[in-house]
């Protein structure tokens, strides 16, 4: 066990004992680990698995760029899969699995992939398993055959089907200044704009505020830069303007400045405490943002690259410094850069031996010899590792002399004994969030980095994320950005003095070491060197490609460790230089982010409910309900033991023998007022409404532009200059906006407003040979006999002390009322109603029986007006005035929209006296085994009570010249076929002498 | 993408309806140019680069907005009544 | 012997798979063609391979402003059906499915397509009357379609919740058992490879700036790689339509370009093992082989080339994932792209010849073009080469708007956001 923990050091509480497991295994951690940093000082080497050749893998990173230490995180049946341990802070209690394994981390047999090899080179999925041309084999079965068990060896971490049981928000924040990333830059720019008295968010994804000075090991105006960062994030805390997050990330720069950020609240707690959230979804709209992201080592790839045990420098800096944890003994380093050499320094510091210092250089500057030898560690210039050694975990290395400009290795090769191999390969800065703000980066030779475009949007960058990897350089452009940002002029008043060793910020143009053995460029996803130049002899040579073929950069680390060398591997191979290979653009999120955050709180509340003001006597009446867009409406009122059919046959036979009463309020109610609304009214429906008098309703259709039926509904002239419209339920909506549309921006001069009042007025139906009886021994104020109440006529009177307005109009066919009243009275109103109605056997009905007596009447709803037919296809030609223009008047002659093979409606009657279905077609000639020729289909059925048949609304091709004709209904999928006549729509009192009464 | 309603102010993406293209121009209610009609109801312009639009600020005042905007860096150049009067500039 | 096989696979990997060939070419233009075609996404390069294929037209060209498969064919939810509601699409998609089913072979190239089926749920009586009209309209013209109860549907997506306390309960839903999934980049790979081995110069980084012009009759384009002639001129260039019409004088077209985003979670083990729609808003489902999610919903829902979407719709996308899927609001949103959608009047493409003489013209794709892409080469091909359309694209005329034979399956009229 070659990792240990320091006797003393980091920032972690060593009095707090923290109790957790791995695996199952319990172990003890510090307060202020993370998981990787405690298994790492239990000695743990082996923390999982690669993606396809199931290689065993250590810790390469100390933070979000993790690619090989996933683990599932476990609170209760709740599972949240994939998280680098580097980001689980531990806490008493947590339980973390390791992946992608069977059966253990130790041993697990999908290593057998490994033996595969050269054969599971990238691309090899698309050269095979097509099986054989002809045989049971054939077509996509082989291939089937074989994903099935491909998928069930891919994948990383298993999900969950317990629900989650959290809570997450959402918040909208505005700022002047926002800050991403809290090293010195972050921090410097913060402060600067804070005290020009902006608003000020800083939000950094680590627990700790302080980025790179929390582990630099550097001074900062004469005391241990994590102090400064300390005191710097405590003199923000204490300001009004600023807000301070911890944990949260910003993971996508949105069009308008807009930000979104993941805040962990409570993730790192075993309990949340009252009322906190899992996580807090922020979208930021910020004045200015200054980038202050900081920057990521670049692994080197070299044979062997991958084993437990070789790591990032800086990482392994990080855990000595913030973890008091050494991830070996023996540490040997591997460079082409000079910021390895602080690295070493640092670990000799926390009470490792440094045995060797490998550098892909020739030349080494005097400073960093100094610091090779100060760190006793034995400085190999003009060398490079070919080779690692151990199983589970590193037991030596090779290497041999390198020329760093031919790449050409030579000389004997040498074996160092060392347990830890720490490599840097220069440094990206971390430019996600302005490459998603629009531009494209640029190549910096020098850096040999990608650097950040000009800005495309309201931002600034300070620090690395510029390429100024110095903290000296952060903190000079931190403070420049933030007093931009904030609106400031510069200042000239002395910066903090920064005390470090200084070091050459470019490193050498190496990328890789081309020896014998699997060299990984992608950790995760196993893409090696040889895999980035196969893809070059094959073609795939432009990035995305590259990425494509090989998924290099498609890991959970998104390439943040991979992209650069692949493309200078590929740039190698083609001969071009880096940047004519291209950069791929890089799109939210930066980091993963959990889809329970985005969601928020519509996570178990994804629409609201509509309800109407009747909706709690329904349910207490017996109503079973059903979702009508977001509405809830009554189904049927079942009594015990009835079927929905008996019971709604129940209701439309006592309404047509008696009364029934339906809550209709969830009609879409529109109030058209104004000088010109009659004239408005005449362009929008296909019927004149100029001529309707006061205290008169109409039925209306209006057509789309395009010519096609829109909708219907009736519209009621309650002044000269005041309508009322209805619309149907689910069109409520898209009227309203049609309307406006039309008011807003075509007739503008139009005097006319509209408002919707859908939610103002509960209105209910009622209707019935004793619909009258029943209103006139409740309404005061108004008769409602024929005279004062013709059919189409309105009253205003009151039931049981509220106003009502009573319009005598019919959907049913019988002699019907709609009763409106205000909404808040709707209940008080309808309950009023049904009192009244109870000496006449007064029923309430649902959906289903409204349905059947609207189907027995031929009266058309949104299932026929489905957005395909025409007034003329619906037989509501009637209704279109040759008398003035309307809107759709234009276009509804077209060819296409008066063909004779159209889809018209028609009535029909099930011959074998069997219920029909919702969608059955009709054929003329029946085919069971092999179903064609469809003629149409069913819009709507039911059992007619009043016909004592099964009947159905239909839309059929050649429509009334078939009525009297036989034909068979033919719905496979429910296994219903049989004949069928097809007669008019209009069913049941054809000449409305009912409600006419 | 925010959009300066000139009379609600700058206000986020998500309270606004897209109705198309602006340069569309409806006939006269009683042309019977079904030419003229057809291109009104099915053609649009439909540039890469500054667009002329209507959109409806429907989760605010439910006014008519004529938006200039670019369908490429999604940048907002003016914003006004699409009944008119009442522009404003304003940068995305 | 195939040149990809498992045998092959085996023989390179004993000689360190040194001998792969490039899968296609990259040669430099010639000064002139039979036909170009303009665009290297799915539809170019499926055009340019039945071309080749089915009517012997090898002189062709295949034109990409960026690198092959960079469009739409790159960055889709890889969905593959036909369970269209009119006779006209369903007819076309349908074609598309049989050429699908036999695709790898074809072009041996495993685009793995895989037949896991996809299931439309249904959430109110209404909607699932809706779809048994859909599902029977399939079974009238002869393609696969089943209407599965809330069990069936469970025992398939044991994740799924069909609790009746969820906002919008199962009721059930139409299941297509051949839809299913390929992968999307190894489609355009296919067609590229299958294209190039029959003697199609597929010429990437070369985009279209101008048109070359006899009279009214397109002679070739302008390219940032010089001028190339054809005899004819074929665009299938999807979102850009409006862009490279423009360039041949037409401005106004029946199209809008919209953003849709896609996303896709970090890799997990096998959880959703078909294609599953919400039906209470937009939003669709499937796993890769590689264990992401797959999934998306609705348009931004304004004209837009940027390739980049809003936050609202991601918001919205969530939601809805979570409405079905209360277990996997751990599970983490990994990547996210937009591509660009060449919206219609009526939801339904275009497949014409013209509107130019010497023009041909394939586009209006809407979200729907990855799994047309066999059958739209396969009739855009025959379309070109005998300068009429085949009866499966007859129906997909530009003129159709004006002559109201407007094929729309949503029913949403002239509204290109709501299709």
């Amino acid at each position: 066990m070659s990792p240990r923990r320091t006797e003393t050091g980091g920032r972690i509480d060593r009095l707090r004992t923290i109790r957790f497991t791995f695996d199952g295994a319990p172990y003890t951690g510090h307060a202020g680990d993370t998981l990787a940093s405690a298994l790492l000082a239990n000695g743990v080497t082996l923390f999982g698995r690669s993606f396809k050749y199931h290689r065993p893998r250590g810790l390469l990173a100390a933070g979000v760029e993790e690619p090989n230490a996933l683990v599932t995180v476990l609170r209760g049946e709740v599972r949240e899969p994939n998280i680098p341990a580097t980001m689980v802070e531990i806490y008493d209690g947590l339980v973390a699995v390791s992946q992608n394994r069977t059966p253990s981390l130790a041993w697990d047999i999908g290593a057998l992939n490994q033996l595969g090899g050269k054969l599971l080179s990238a691309g090899f999925y698309y050269k095979t398993f097509m099986g054989p041309v002809i045989g049971p084999l054939k077509g996509t079965r082989f291939w089937m055959f074989c994903e099935h068990f491909i998928r069930r060896a891919a994948g990383l971490g298993k999900a969950g089907v317990a629900p989650d049981t959290s809570r997450y928000e959402r918040m909208n924040a505005f700022c002047d200044v926002l800050v991403v990333g809290s090293g010195p830059a972050g921090l410097m720019a913060a402060k600067a704009a804070a005290d020009q008295g902006a608003r000020v968010i800083l939000a950094d994804l680590e627990a700790h505020f302080g980025g790179s000075a929390n582990w630099s090991g550097e001074t900062i105006d004469g005391m241990l830069a994590a102090d400064w960062a300390q005191r710097m994030v405590a003199q923000l805390g204490g300001n009004d303007n600023v807000r301070l997050l911890p944990r949260t990330t910003v993971w996508g720069y949105y069009d308008g400045n807009t930000l979104a950020a993941l805040e962990r609240v409570t993730d790192h707690k075993e309990v949340a405490a009252k009322g906190e959230p899992r996580q807090r979804y922020w979208a930021i709209r910020a004045g200015t943002v200054v980038l202050a992201t900081g920057s990521f080592e670049r692994p080197l790839v070299f044979p062997g690259n991958d084993r437990p045990g070789v790591m990032l420098a800086h990482a392994a800096q990080r855990y000595a410094v913030e973890y008091g944890v050494l991830p070996g003994q023996r540490i040997a380093l591997f460079t082409n850069n000079d910021s390895a050499y602080r690295s070493a320094a640092a670990l000799k510091k926390a009470g490792a031996a440094v045995v060797a210092i490998i550098d892909v250089r020739g030349d080494i500057s005097n400073e960093m010899r100094r610091l090779a030898s100060d760190a006793e560690a034995e400085l190999l210039a003009g060398h490079a590792v070919i080779a690692t050694e151990g199983g589970k975990a590193l037991t030596g290395l090779k290497v041999q002399r390198f020329d760093a400009m031919s790449g050409a290795l030579s000389g004997d090769e040498r074996s160092i004994h060392a347990d830890s191999l720490l490599m840097s390969g220069g440094w990206s800065p971390t430019i996600h969030l302005a490459s998603q703000a629009g531009a494209k980066a640029e190549w910096d030779p020098a850096r040999q980095a990608f650097l950040p475009p000009k800005p495309t949007q309201r931002w600034i960058g300070a620090g690395a994320f510029t390429g100024s990897f110095s903290s000296a350089e952060a903190i000079a452009e931190g403070r420049a950005a933030g007093l931009q940002a904030a609106g400031g002029a510069a200042s000239s008043a002395p910066l903090p003095v920064v005390e470090a060793v200084p070091g050459d910020p470019d490193p050498a143009p190496v990328f890789e070491i081309k020896a014998k053995g699997k060299s990984f460029v992608d950790f995760q996803h196993d893409v090696t060197a040889e895999d980035v130049r196969l893809a070059h002899r094959e073609g795939f040579v432009s990035v995305e490609h590259l990425k494509r073929y090989t998924t290099l950069g498609m890991a959970t680390d998104q390439g943040k460790n991979s992209n650069v060398p692949g493309l200078a591997i590929m740039a190698e191979a083609l001969g071009k230089p880096i940047p004519e290979v291209g950069t791929t653009r890089f799109r939210p999120p930066y980091t993963a982010v959990s889809i329970g955050s985005l969601a928020a709180e519509r996570f178990g509340d994804l629409k609201p409910e509509r309800l109407t003001p009747m909706h709690d006597w329904h349910i207490a009446n017996g109503a079973t309900m059903y979702s009508a867009g977001l509405w809830f409406r009554p189904m049927i009122y079942g009594l015990a033991g009835e079927t929905v059919e008996q019971a709604y046959v129940r209701e439309a036979k006592a309404t047509r023998e008696s009364a029934g009463i339906v809550d209709v309020s969830t009609l879409g109610k529109i109030a058209v007022q104004g000088p010109d609304a009659a004239e408005f009214l005449d362009r929008v429906y296909t019927n004149m409404f100029s001529t309707l008098a006061v205290g008169k309703a109409r039925y209306g259709l209006m057509l789309r532009e395009d010519g096609l039926a829109f909708d219907d509904g009736t519209t009621w002239r309650l002044g000269e200059q005041e309508f009322l419209m209805t619309t149907t339920t689910a069109n409520a909506g898209k009227v309203m906006q049609h309307l406006e549309y039309f008011l807003d921006v075509i007739w503008p001069e139009l005097k006319v407003t509209v408002t919707s009042v859908t939610d103002e007025w509960a209105g209910a139906a009622i209707g019935g040979p004793n619909a009258r009886a029943i209103l006139a021994s409740c309404v005061t104020g108004t008769a409602v006999d024929n005279a004062a109440l013709p059919f189409m006529g309105i009253v205003h009177g009151r039931i049981a002390g509220v106003p009502v307005m009573i319009c005598r109009l019919s959907f049913s066919g019988e002699m019907a009322f709609e009763v409106y009243s205000g909404a808040g009275y709707g209940n008080h109103v309808w309950e009023a109603l049904i009192e009244a109605g109870k000496p006449f056997g007064l029923v309430p009905y649902g959906l289903e029986a409204l349905g059947t007596m609207r189907i027995e009447k031929g009266h058309v709803t949104g299932a026929e007006i489905d957005g395909r037919t025409t007034a003329r296809d619906l037989h509501l030609d009637w209704m279109l005035s040759k008398k003035k223009p309307f809107i759709g008047s234009a276009m509804m002659d077209r060819e296409g929209l008066i063909a004779p093979d159209r889809l018209e409606l028609v009535g029909l009657i099930a011959l074998d006296n069997r219920p029909l279905n919702g969608g059955g077609h009709i054929v003329e000639e029946l085919d069971e085994a092999n179903p064609h020729d469809s003629l149409g289909h069913i819009t709507a059925c039911c059992y007619s009570p009043a016909l004592g048949k099964y009947i159905a609304l239909a839309l059929v091709k050649g429509g009334k010249a078939r009525h009297g004709t036989r034909a068979f209904v033919s719905d496979p999928l429910r296994n219903r076929f049989g004949p069928v006549e097809i007669v008019s729509n209009h069913f049941y009192d054809p000449d409305g002498s009912r409600m006419h009464g | 993408m925010l959009i300066t309603c000139p009379y609600c102010g700058p206000r986020d993406v998500i309270e606004f309806t897209y109705q198309g293209d602006g340069n569309r121009e409806r006939p006269q209610p009683a042309s019977q140019n079904l030419d003229a009609w057809n291109a009104y109801v099915y053609d649009r312009l439909n540039p890469a680069g500054d667009h002329n639009e209507i959109w409806q600020h429907s989760g605010g005042c439910r006014s008519h907005l004529r938006v200039v905007r670019n369908t490429v860096t999604h940048e907002i150049l003016s914003t006004s009544f699409a009944r008119g009067g009442h522009k404003t500039e304003s940068r995305s | 012997m195939a040149e990809y096989s498992a045998f092959s696979l085996l023989k390179n990997a004993l000689t360190g798979n040194k001998d792969w060939k490039p899968a296609w070419r990259k040669p430099d233009p010639k000064a002139s063609y039979d036909v170009i075609v303009i665009g290297g996404g799915g539809h170019g390069l499926s055009t340019a391979y039945y071309l080749a294929k089915e009517h012997g037209i090898t002189n062709v060209a295949v034109l990409e402003k960026g690198w092959l498969g960079s469009g739409n064919v790159g960055r889709n939810t890889t969905a593959v059906r036909s369970n269209y509601l009119l006779p006209q699409n369903t007819r076309f998609y349908e074609h598309s499915m049989k050429l699908w089913e036999n695709l790898s072979h074809d072009l041996n190239y495993n685009v793995m397509f895989s037949q896991r089926g996809c299931l439309n749920l249904a959430h109110t009586p209404a909607q699932l009357d809706d779809y048994a009209r859909r599902g029977n309209a399939m079974r009238h013209l002869g393609v696969d379609a089943e209407l599965w109860g809330v069990g069936r549907i469970k025992r398939l997506v044991p994740a799924l919740d069909v609790s009746g306390s969820a906002r919008f309960p199962v009721l059930g839903g139409l299941m297509q058992p051949r839809a299913g999934t390929a992968r999307h980049d190894a489609v355009a790979w296919g067609y590229a490879r299958g294209a190039d081995r029959r003697g199609v110069d597929i010429i990437e980084n070369c985009e279209v700036t101008g048109f070359l012009r006899d009279g009214d009759r397109i002679t070739g384009v302008t390219t940032t790689r010089g001028e190339i002639r054809a005899r004819k001129v074929a665009l299938a260039v999807a979102g850009s339509t409006g862009h490279v019409m423009q360039l041949a004088g037409i401005s106004h077209m029946p199209i809008e370009s919209h953003v849709l985003q896609a996303f896709v979670s970090e890799s997990l083990k096998p959880i959703v093992d078909t294609v599953l729609t919400f039906g209470m808003g937009h939003f669709y489902i499937s796993q890769s082989d590689k264990g992401g999610l797959v999934y998306g919903g609705d348009l931004d829902g304004y004209n837009s080339y940027a390739q980049r979407g809003s936050l609202p719709i991601v918001d919205e996308v969530m939601s809805e994932m979570l409405a079905l899927f209360p277990g996997l609001a751990r599970v983490r949103m990994l990547r996210s792209w937009g591509g660009l959608c060449d919206m219609t009047m009526d939801g339904s493409p275009i497949i014409t010849t013209g509107p130019l003489p010497g023009m041909y013209l394939n586009c209006g794709w809407c979200y729907g073009g990855f799994k047309a892409t066999p059958a739209s080469g396969w009739c855009f091909a025959y379309t070109i080469a005998k300068d009429e359309p085949h009866e499966f694209n007859a129906p997909f005329t530009l003129d159709r708007f004006y002559r109201g034979l407007i094929i729309d399956d949503k029913g949403q009229g002239a509204n290109p956001r709501l299709h």
